[in-house]
């Protein structure tokens, strides 16, 4: 058994506990170890996508119980794909917190290595009732994160944040109970197994439990009508708090794929293709609901948050669609708009710390100190997230729209990928006209927030994200293949049934003999 | 007992619903804990509802009671327990800081006091 696959789970889980117990004291003690575990997750992120790209999904049976009846950490590419991206994120993250972020509150650094642990596990197990514990691990990390600072607003949207969650949470147990109820297993290769040879008169309760779960991934991936919990938490968690949480969007969207894609989808008997019917409409008013709220934003924060929604509209299209070409365009969009959005969320904070008074209100105010160098990321930024050429917006929504050319919605994703990347190019226009030109025509110069701290470590990192965007838009070709083998995989529902429940079986098999 | 069960279930659910949907936190967590009492209850009786069954499968027994849904009941127990301390604590902060326990927020407010430290 290959042990490395549960390391990305271990290790944080391990890192955690350490800085709470014995480096709590110790700021610069603790910013060291977080520092260096989440260098070595991402070491360790790139060995296994290097051992995923192989080919065959590898399992990781915990205690060694044979699937179904234990719980199995299955790593194929695509959760090879959301590690590496995840510990990328969280490092660039990380560096832009350790300049000052993390001193305003306590455990800032044990959460977000918890919130890493939840976010590998939702992306390694094989397991439904495993994912929702794994949920609940990054949601209660996130809970904490996010209120990181304090603040009366931020602590209320944070109640609001926790009772939404809370909600969603309960209904992911009755999904899981439902499934459970009837088809006796929750293991997900056990489930795509016996969901075609359950009986018509189970269906309802089958098809409950699955778009039960299609509501709950949605909730956490922001789609319309379950998107308005996100622009009042995003906009006023701590810029690297919000730019962390651009993947937890992303643990909804890996969640459809996963288990509506494995499990609810073809030749899946009677409750094949049920969630298709939903989801691409979803994924449409998502789309345009972001970006009108992009336009209507009426600070960064909130036009940022907007921009998430829209640009997770986008992801869900291909997800819908779910085929070979579809699959692969949408995850090269996914990895971009992670990127993305942390980027701009960290240049939100930049923004608001050095505004005192309007903050990062979109209101015409005097100019602040580098706004310069500020601007010229910020452009950068929004001309990926608006999917402008020459950079990897560009290149993925040009990837989507071609991939679904010859569907039956095809005019729907076209008007909608089209005229929402104009709402959207218009709106990132109109707030860094705002907030960098008009200010250069005013008098004064507007003094940074007492406590602000940040300095070029922070500029570090929104341009290690926005390198890591450059080098995606340039790599583009290079990564096709991986992405496309990805999507075959996706959709080679037997192979993965068979490699989990299979190898197992053949080890005990072996042991008998053995005995004998 | 199915229908004993089922009620339970069903005027928890209900009446956590009804409280999660009003304006004030006290009875948002309260609602919160209804809900998840009456999903745990729920979660137990998909495993069938049987008395007096040993929850292991013997060549001689005439039946068995599933045990999987117990320790998943469990572990939801404890985490949803967990959660409401959370959102207790959050909700106590949370009007200790801004004076008004209303869940909502006003609609100015996001803008206005979101840099505030």
């Amino acid at each position: 058994m290959n042990h490395w696959i549960i390391l990305p789970i271990l290790l944080p889980a391990l890192v955690a506990p350490m800085l709470v117990l014995a480096v709590r004291h110790d700021v610069a003690l603790a910013r060291v170890f977080s520092v260096a575990s989440t260098v070595l997750l991402l070491g360790v992120a790139g060995g296994l996508l290097a051992m995923a790209s192989g080919g065959e999904p590898q399992v990781y049976a915990l205690g060694h119980w044979p699937p179904p009846f234990g719980i199995v950490l299955v790593l194929d590419r695509l959760s090879a794909l959301m590690l590496l991206l995840t510990a990328l994120l969280a490092l660039w993250v990380l560096l832009f917190a350790i300049d000052g972020a993390d001193a305003r509150g306590r455990h800032f650094h044990a959460l977000f290595q918890l919130q890493l642990m939840g976010v590998n596990g939702a992306f390694l197990t094989g397991d439904l009732f495993n994912l929702f514990v794994f949920f609940e691990v990054l949601l209660i990390a996130s809970y904490g994160l996010m209120v990181h600072g304090g603040g009366a607003a931020r602590l209320r949207a944070g109640v609001q944040y926790v009772a939404v969650n809370l909600v969603g949470s309960s209904l992911f147990l009755i999904a899981v109970g439902l499934i459970y109820g009837v088809t006796g297993t929750l293991n997900m290769a056990d489930l795509a197994a016996r969901v075609p040879m359950v009986p018509p008169g189970d269906q309802a309760l089958l098809q409950t439990g699955a778009l039960l779960l299609l509501l709950v991934f949605a909730v956490k991936a922001a789609l319309v009508p379950v998107q308005f919990w996100l622009p009042g938490t995003y906009a006023l968690a701590p810029a690297p708090v919000a730019a962390l949480f651009a993947i937890m969007t992303k643990v909804g969207a890996y969640a459809i794929l996963r288990v509506h894609g494995l499990i609810f989808g073809e030749g899946m008997g009677e409750a094949a293709h049920l969630i298709q019917d939903w989801l691409l409409p979803a994924a449409l008013v998502t789309l345009a609901t972001g970006m009108t709220g992009v336009l209507a934003a009426r600070s960064l924060g909130q036009m940022v948050s907007f921009a998430v929604i829209g640009s997770m509209g986008t992801v869900m299209i291909p997800v819908a669609l779910y085929t070979h070409q579809t699959l692969a365009a949408g995850l090269y969009y996914l990895v971009h708009s992670t990127l993305a959005a942390g980027a701009l969320f960290l240049l939100v904070g930049l923004v608001a710390e050095r505004r005192s008074g309007p903050g990062d209100r979109l209101v015409v105010a005097p100019a602040f100190a580098q706004s310069g160098l500020i601007a010229a990321f910020f452009f950068l930024a929004a001309l990926a997230m608006a999917g402008l050429p020459p950079l990897s917006g560009f290149i993925g929504k040009l990837l989507i729209l071609d991939a679904v050319r010859e569907g039956e919605a095809a005019v729907w994703i076209w008007t909608g990928i089209l005229v929402t990347s104009f709402l959207a190019i218009i709106g990132f226009a109109r707030g860094g006209s705002t907030l960098f030109w008009k200010s250069t025509a005013q008098e004064g110069r507007l003094q940074a927030e007492p406590g602000a701290d940040s300095g070029a470590l922070s500029f570090v990192a929104v341009g290690g994200l926005l390198a890591g965007l450059l080098l995606w838009t340039a790599l583009a070709g290079q990564v096709t293949p991986y992405l496309e083998a990805t999507a075959h995989q996706l959709l080679d529902r037997e192979g993965y049934v068979d490699t989990v429940l299979e190898t197992p079986g053949r080890v005990i098999e072996e042991k008998g003999h053995g005995t004998h | 007992m199915e229908l004993l069960v089922a009620s339970a279930v069903g005027i928890m659910t209900a009446a956590g619903v009804y409280l999660v949907l009003r304006a004030r936190t006290f009875p948002v967590v309260l609602g919160l804990a209804l809900m998840t009492y009456g999903v745990n209850v729920f979660l137990f009786a998909m495993g069938r509802l049987t008395v007096n069954l040993p929850p292991v499968l013997t060549a001689d027994a005439a039946g068995y009671t599933d045990p999987l849904p117990q320790a998943l009941v469990l572990t939801a127990i404890v985490i949803s327990f967990g959660m409401t301390a959370v959102v207790v604590v959050m909700a106590l902060r949370a009007y200790l800081e801004s004076d008004t326990d209303h869940v909502d927020l006003a609609r100015s407010e996001p803008i206005e006091k979101a840099d505030r430290p």
